[in-house]
């Protein structure tokens, strides 16, 4: 939802069914939702955060107003509540909702590549940047030869300032 | 004014826009020809074209602006986007609330920077000049088409409504009103580094002197960007309820990406400017950040990677967009492989030296720009050739991005002290020893009082102060052994920029790191009379009221918040419900204080009586968008550089001034 919300600031026509479609931001967890248990509530509460709310635009099910998200929600203190894992209980929605509910993806298949494009890309980023600065630092200084007397006269104007 | 006239006020800016469209084609073209073949007559043409080209614009934005102020309801636009019961503030700004009105603020702003260029570009050499000028009216040209072949404004109803359907209420909001104007001046104005990158490539030189000339435009589009961004975030925080302030949406990165390019280009043209190397890197950076910004608004208007819930948005747009951007920013990197070569690195500089700190800086940047573009586009690889529907939401960003900031932080400080050509890297870390002792001691202090918290917070403490610290230690190391502070104001306004700039960045960090791992969060029904405690802080909600604004109707309540059983503040937030839009808001109420935000958010009525209440604490909240302002500052201080000023044309100092001879 957010998403749409920082969209239409960037600007996409703000239709009207588009409107219609997001009800009352700003209502997460309920407090009728709430554990007792503190420590089961903050299990709670963590998973959460990493669950996609399948209606909303990149938000949490822990964020979102949903009717859907607070299904869920209760969804999870229920797995918790049954003395889940917090991995089953992560497991129990992906298998029914697919891996799309998750907001923090595996490193499972093709997507190793997703989690290594950073790290890879600054070894080569590193690499590239060793031997240039080693050949700067070997070559020796070459003249202004491609500037003509004028231009380099200018030149200087220009960077005496 | 008659309607007749209003009528009229509207054509003309319909015509402007067209006329606008036909002075950019000449523009995109006679220059580039008298350029190359030396004809200054052909050359001359691209300042009054540039000039003619802006006031054009201007004027048909300025008409679109009179239709909304007037509400003239026979523009589709205007019915579509507006009402006439709603404050002027947001008739003026629901003229970009729109993506028409968006598009012709963003050409606009294009069309500007052209302008300036024209204006303040007497220092270039003619060839160059004309040449930057035709290569930004061909961007223009462009988009000129988009908006009059895809999303006029102009358009009229047949039969005009007697009112609007107002603004997305969400939008009615003074931050957000000026949100847009700034993220454009910021993006849209690294059109023209791009075409000062082009037309360099075309001419095939780019010296320290280019350096000198692109820098200033890359300080003022990442000045404006850095604002726009934090506007953004800001409206995000205090209207969206909770409290947050960045949420790692495709459309944030949009306009994140070029801002990580654009700090890197303003970094990568120092070293061009002041030592002729990085040149080929540089103008890939130049071409990559307007590259981005045209990626961001390909994301933007086509709705592609937020397609779950589709935008009532024509693909047709989205396509128009992509050919833009392949056109561009393919045609300005097949002209970088081709020419390229040709620029030779001249300054030679040692392994250890502020040119190679400065190569890291980048390293840095342009890697995590990358990891945010991937991220960004992952779940359209996957769907697309793995076939799979996945997420890749902010517990990844966090993850994979957030190591390169605190990396960036860490060496920040030690490269911007390096001297340049041959540093020594003892000397500098000696320098900078009481800064990083400073540092890691509350770091460490905070770390002992916090238990079992998130390590955020400490990494966040260090980095901040030692940010800080540093950038105050180079200061300082500017006066050499004379000790004399009056000299601290004779230093060049650059140096007092980097300073800002740098420590700004610290804050940010530190306010980033407070708000994830210190905030305290209350969620529970209270009934009026009702006192209950947060923190070191106790809450009465002492009533709620209906209240009616100028086109809302508002449940308000009023809290009292108590510190030491003394009331401190008297907070009204609010559920807003906006009835021509059908759409509700909350407006959380936020006592601000330099330490922590107190934040308050009211819901519905529940059956036994009572309200719905968030309360959350906050520490170090404002200091997110304080560091931003503070970077902003030095931007800008930068910006009014001497050395700028002179070479960018300004015929007059602002004031006489010495500066020490470097």
């Amino acid at each position: 939802m957010k998403a749409i919300l920082l969209a239409l600031t960037l600007l996409v026509g703000s239709s009207s069914a588009l409107v219609g479609v997001f009800a009352a931001p700003a209502w997460a967890v309920l407090p009728d939702e709430v554990l007792d248990d503190p420590a089961l509530e903050s299990r709670a509460r963590e998973l959460s955060k990493g669950l996609r709310c399948l209606v909303c635009q990149n938000e949490s099910i822990d964020e979102s107003n949903a009717s859907l998200a607070r299904d869920l929600r209760l969804l999870v203190r229920e797995r918790l509540v049954a003395g889940d894992t917090n991995e089953e209980a992560v497991e129990f929605i992906v298998e029914r909702y697919g891996e799309f509910v998750l907001l923090q993806p595996t490193t499972g298949g093709w997507n190793w590549l997703l989690w290594a494009a950073g790290p890879l890309m600054l070894l080569a980023a590193l690499g590239t940047g060793a031997l240039y600065i080693r050949s700067r630092s070997n070559s020796s200084p070459t003249r202004e030869e491609n500037l003509s007397p004028a231009e380099q006269q200018r030149l200087r104007e220009i960077l005496n300032e | 004014m008659s309607a007749y006239m209003s009528g009229m006020i509207t054509e003309l800016g319909h015509f402007a826009l067209i006329l606008a469209f036909l002075v950019a084609c000449v523009q995109a073209v006679v220059p580039l020809i008298g350029a190359h073949k030396r004809w200054p007559g052909w050359m001359a043409v691209a300042e009054p074209a540039a000039t003619a080209q802006f006031l054009l614009t201007a004027f048909a934005f300025g008409a679109l602006m009179h239709a909304f102020i007037t509400s003239d309801f026979s523009l589709r636009l205007v019915v579509e986007n507006s009402h006439s019961a709603k404050p002027m503030l947001y008739k003026i700004s629901g003229t970009w609330g729109n993506h028409e009105g968006s598009m012709l603020l963003w050409v606009m702003i294009l069309a500007l920077f052209g302008a300036m260029a024209a204006w303040f570009g007497g220092n270039l050499p003619p060839t160059l000049r004309a040449r930057v000028l035709a290569v930004q009216s061909s961007i223009a040209v462009a988009f000129f088409a988009f908006i009059l072949f895809t999303s006029n404004p102009f358009l009229r109803m047949i039969v005009p409504p007697f009112d609007g359907q107002d603004l997305n209420p969400l939008l009615q909001d003074p931050g957000l009103a000026f949100h847009p104007p700034f993220l454009y001046l910021g993006y849209v104005g690294l059109s023209i580094c791009f075409s000062f990158a082009v037309a360099a490539l075309i001419e095939g030189r780019v010296d320290a002197a280019w350096g000198r000339w692109v820098r200033p435009w890359t300080l003022a589009a990442w000045v404006f960007l850095t604002i726009g961004i934090a506007l953004g975030s800001w409206w995000a925080y205090y209207e969206l309820g909770w409290g947050g302030f960045w949420f790692w949406d495709p459309v944030e990165n949009a306009s994140f990406m070029p801002w990580l390019l654009a700090t890197a280009l303003l970094h990568s043209a120092i070293v061009v400017e002041k030592r002729e190397a990085l040149k080929s890197w540089t103008i890939l950076l130049a071409i990559l950040a307007f590259g981005f910004s045209l990626i961001g608004t390909f994301i933007v208007r086509s709705g592609l990677l937020t397609s779950v819930h589709a935008f009532a948005n024509d693909p047709e747009r989205g396509v128009f967009i992509l050919m833009i951007l392949v056109f561009f920013t393919g045609g300005a990197l097949t002209l970088f492989a081709a020419r390229a070569s040709t620029m030779q690195a001249k300054g030679v500089f040692g392994v250890v030296s502020r040119e190679s700190a400065l190569v890291a800086n980048n390293i840095v940047l342009a890697v995590s720009a990358f990891v945010v573009f991937v991220g960004t586009m992952w779940p359209l690889v996957a769907e697309m050739f793995f076939d799979r529907k996945l997420s890749v939401g902010p517990p990844f960003f966090d993850m994979a991005f957030t190591p390169f900031m605190i990396l960036l932080g860490l060496i920040l400080p030690i490269g911007a002290m390096m001297a340049w050509k041959r540093g020594k890297v003892t000397r500098t870390l000696q320098t900078l020893m009481p800064a990083f002792i400073l540092a890691v001691v509350l770091a460490g202090l905070v770390w002992s009082m916090q238990t079992g918290r998130s390590l955020m917070g400490p990494i966040g403490v260090f980095l901040g102060v030692w940010l800080v610290a540093g950038a105050i230690t180079d200061m300082l190391g500017r006066l050499g052994k004379s000790r004399d502070y009056s000299r601290l104001f004779r230093l060049p306004r650059a140096d007092w920029g980097k300073l800002l700039a740098h420590s700004g960045m610290g804050i940010t960090m530190l306010g980033i790191a407070g708000l994830m791992a210190w905030q305290e969060e209350d969620i529970r029904v209270a009934q009026i009379g009702e006192t209950f405690s947060v923190g070191a802080y106790d809450l009465q909600l002492q009533d709620v009221e209906q209240v009616k604004g100028p086109n809302y109707f508002s449940t308000m309540g009023t809290v009292s918040l108590l510190q030491d059983g003394e009331q401190i503040a008297l907070l009204h937030p609010e559920k807003r419900n906006y009835p021509v839009a059908q759409m509700p808001t909350t407006e959380a109420a936020i006592d601000y204080r330099f330490l922590r935000d107190v934040y308050v958010v009211i819901g519905d009525a529940q059956d036994n009586g009572g309200y719905v209440m968030r309360t959350y604490i906050k520490p170090l909240a404002n200091w997110i968008w304080g560091g931003c302002i503070i970077m902003a500052l030095g931007g800008g201080l930068s910006l009014s550089d001497r050395r700028y000023r002179i070479a960018a044309g300004a015929r007059k100092s602002l004031q006489p001034q010495g500066v020490p001879a470097e």
